[in-house]
C-alpha cells in the first residue's frame, strides 16, 4: 500500500502534466485491438430476433450451467487456494519454488492439455478414476462436476498469485503484535491476515471466476458436451458456429454481457474498497 | 499494492499469450505463397480431417512424380475449412467429407468456374460409412445399434452440427431408435478418443476411423449405416495459385492408384 500512495502522490500527479504521445498512441492502438473485435460482435448480431434467440431454452440452460459451474469453481478454489497462496507467502518449505512454478504451470499449458491430464487421471480408466470407479460407482467425467474440476485446473492459479501478492505487500507487523498479544496462529490468520489481504482474494477471486467461465479447452475435452449437463456458453458458441454463425454471436454476446455486468459489479465491490 | 496481483496476472497472461502465438504459428497452415524460387511450385490442398493419411500417401507419390512440387495441407474439419475459404484462404484444392460442405463453397462462388462448368460441384471420389467403435475389451458386450440404447450403457456421438453427427442421427433415425448418448462431440476423432480411453461403453465413428485407431478399438459394423454414406467430393478452387498443380492432384486422387489407397484406409468407392 505505501508503494502504491507513493506512486500516484499528489507531488508525482504534479509533475506528470500531459502524458508523451509515444506512450498514448500504442496505448490507444492496444484499446483499439482489444475492443474493435468485440464491436464486431456488436454489429454482426440478428438484433431483430434477438428476444427470441436469447430467451430459447437451450441458451438459457447453458448459460445458467456456466454461470454456477463457474460459482462453485471460484468456491472452490478459494478454499483451496487462499490457504496454498498463505503456504508460498508465508513459509518457507523444501521446493517451495518448485510448488510454486508448478501452481503456475495450468496458465500456461493450453487448456485442452488439461482437459486431456484431467481425463487421464480421474477418467473411468484414470489412475484414480478407475478406483472411484470400481469402488464407489462414480464417474467423474460427462458430468456437471467434471466441468467444476476443469474450470478449477484452469482458474485457480489466478486466485493463488493474486493472493500470494497480496500477502507479500501485507504489513507483517500487525500480525507480529497480534502474536504478541497472545492471539494464536489461527486466530491471527482470520481476524488479522484474512482481512488485512480480503481485497487481494475478492480481486483473485473475480479473475478465476472469468477464467472458469470463459473456460473451454479442458471443459469439452474432460467434461464432453452435453446440453444441460455439461455444455457451458463457450461450448454452446463453438458448436453453434459449426453451423448458424448468427446463433454463436448470439451466444457470445449474451456471454460478453453478463460477464461485463457481473465484473463490474465485483471490481466495484472489492477492487476499490482497498 | 492494490493492483500488484493483477498486474502480476497480466503479464503472466501476456507472457501465455505470446507463447500460444508462437506456437500457432509454427503448427498453422502457412501461407500458401507464390513459387518461392525452384521450377516447380507448392499446391495447397485443403482436406477433411479423415483423409489425413489417404492424402499424406498420395502426396508422397505426387511429389516423387513431379519433381520439385511440394504439397502441403490444411486438415481439418470440413465446415471449418469451407470457412476459411469461404474468407480467402489462398488454397487450390478442396476435399470436404460431404457434399452439402462442398455446395456450400460452390454457393460462394470459391469454386473455379471453369472446371465446375465441366465436373460440377466436386467430384465425388470416395464414401465413407459408420461403424460402432468399441475399446479392444468392449466392456458392454455391445454387438449391434440397439445395445446403444440399453440402460447402463454409455455412448459418445458426433454433435448434431458436425457431418458425422448428421450422419449419426440419420442412421438412428433409420433404425427406429432413441439414444441418448454421455457426450456430443466436436468431431468424429474426438468420439474416437474418448472410445479409445475406454470413458465410454461406445461411439459412433466413420470405418476408416476405426481402422486407422488399430487395435485400441473394435469396429462393429450395422446394416442401417447403409443409409446414412457419405460422399467425398474434390474440386479445383476459385483463383488457385496453382491451377495446373491442382488438376494433377485431383487426376490422381480419382485414379486407380488413388482409388487403391482410398480402399486401403477403409474408404468405399462412389
Amino acid at each position: 500500500m505505501t508503494r502504491g500512495s507513493a506512486r500516484t502522490g499528489p507531488a508525482l500527479r504534479a509533475r506528470s502534466g500531459r502524458p508523451p504521445w509515444p506512450l498514448v498512441l500504442p496505448a490507444l492502438a492496444g484499446v483499439a485491438f482489444l475492443v474493435l473485435p468485440l464491436l464486431g460482435l456488436v454489429v454482426r448480431a440478428p438484433w431483430h430476433d434477438m428476444g427470441r434467440r436469447v430467451t430459447e431454452p437451450e441458451v438459457l440452460a447453458a448459460l445458467w450451467l456456466s454461470l454456477s459451474t463457474a460459482t462453485v469453481a471460484t468456491a472452490l478454489c478459494l478454499v483451496l487456494g487462499v490457504p496454498l497462496a498463505w503456504l508460498l507467502a508465508r513459509t518457507d518449505f523444501p521446493g517451495r519454488r518448485i510448488v510454486r512454478a508448478l501452481v503456475t504451470v495450468p496458465l500456461v499449458i493450453p487448456p485442452v492439455v488439461g482437459g486431456v491430464a484431467l481425463l487421464l487421471v480421474l477418467g473411468r480408466n484414470g489412475l484414480l478414476g478407475r478406483y472411484l470407479d470400481a469402488w464407489f460407482g462414480i464417474t467423474v467425467p460427462f458430468t456437471s462436476a467434471a466441468v467444476v474440476l476443469a474450470q478449477v485446473f484452469v482458474a485457480m492459479p489466478f486466485l493463488v498469485i493474486s493472493v500470494e501478492g497480496a500477502l507479500r505487500g501485507a504489513d507483517r507487523r500487525y500480525e507480529e503484535a497480534a502474536a504478541t498479544l497472545g492471539a494464536g496462529r489461527v486466530t491471527v490468520f482470520t481476524r488479522v491476515t484474512l482481512p488485512m489481504v480480503l481485497p487481494g482474494i475478492g480481486a483473485g477471486a473475480i479473475l478465476c471466476w472469468a477464467r472458469a467461465l470463459g473456460e473451454f479447452g479442458a471443459t469439452i475435452t474432460f467434461a464432453g458436451n452435453f446440453p444441460g449437463t455439461t455444455q457451458t456458453m463457450p461450448l454452446a458458441v463453438y458448436m453453434a458456429m459449426q453451423r448458424d454463425p448468427e446463433a454463436a454471436i448470439v451466444l457470445s454476446l449474451v456471454l460478453l454481457l453478463v460477464s461485463l455486468a457481473v465484473l463490474a459489479t465485483l471490481r466495484e465491490k472489492w477492487v476499490n474498497a482497498a | 499494492m492494490r493492483d500488484t496481483p493483477l498486474r502480476l496476472v497480466a503479464a503472466l497472461a501476456a507472457a501465455a499469450l505470446a507463447l500460444t502465438a508462437c506456437a500457432d504459428r509454427d503448427t498453422g497452415p502457412g501461407p500458401a505463397g507464390p513459387d518461392a524460387g525452384g521450377p516447380a511450385g507448392e499446391l495447397t490442398v485443403f482436406a477433411a480431417a479423415s483423409l489425413t493419411d489417404v492424402f499424406e500417401s498420395l502426396a508422397e507419390e505426387f511429389e516423387a512424380d513431379n519433381p520439385g512440387t511440394e504439397v502441403v495441407f490444411n486438415f481439418a474439419g470440413s465446415s471449418e475449412l469451407a470457412a476459411q475459404i469461404g474468407s480467402g484462404a489462398p488454397a487450390d484444392v478442396f476435399a470436404a467429407a460431404n457434399t452439402d460442405t462442398m455446395a456450400q463453397v460452390a454457393e460462394g462462388e470459391g469454386l473455379d468456374r471453369e472446371w465446375a462448368d465441366e465436373h460440377g460441384d466436386g467430384a465425388v471420389f470416395a464414401t465413407n460409412t459408420l461403424q460402432i467403435a468399441v475399446p479392444a475389451d468392449n466392456p458392454a458386450g455391445i454387438e449391434g445399434l440397439d445395445d446403444l440404447a440399453r440402460d447402463g450403457v454409455s455412448a459418445a456421438f458426433c454433435a448434431p452440427e458436425v457431418p458425422c453427427g448428421a450422419a449419426t442421427a440419420t442412421a438412428l433415425d433409420a433404425a427406429g431408435l432413441d439414444v441418448t448418448p454421455v457426450t456430443y462431440e466436436e468431431d468424429v476423432r474426438a468420439v474416437l478418443t474418448k472410445v479409445e480411453l475406454g470413458e465410454v461403453d461406445a461411439g459412433l465413428v466413420y470405418r476408416t476411423d476405426v481402422i486407422a485407431a488399430g487395435e485400441a478399438v473394435t469396429g462393429i459394423a450395422f446394416p442401417e449405416a447403409d443409409a446414412a454414406v457419405n460422399d467425398y467430393p474434390i474440386a479445383l478452387l476459385a483463383d488457385a495459385p496453382a491451377p495446373d498443380l491442382a488438376a494433377a492432384w485431383i487426376d490422381l486422387v480419382l485414379s486407380e492408384t488413388g482409388a487403391a489407397a482410398l480402399a486401403d484406409a477403409g474408404f468405399g468407392t462412389p
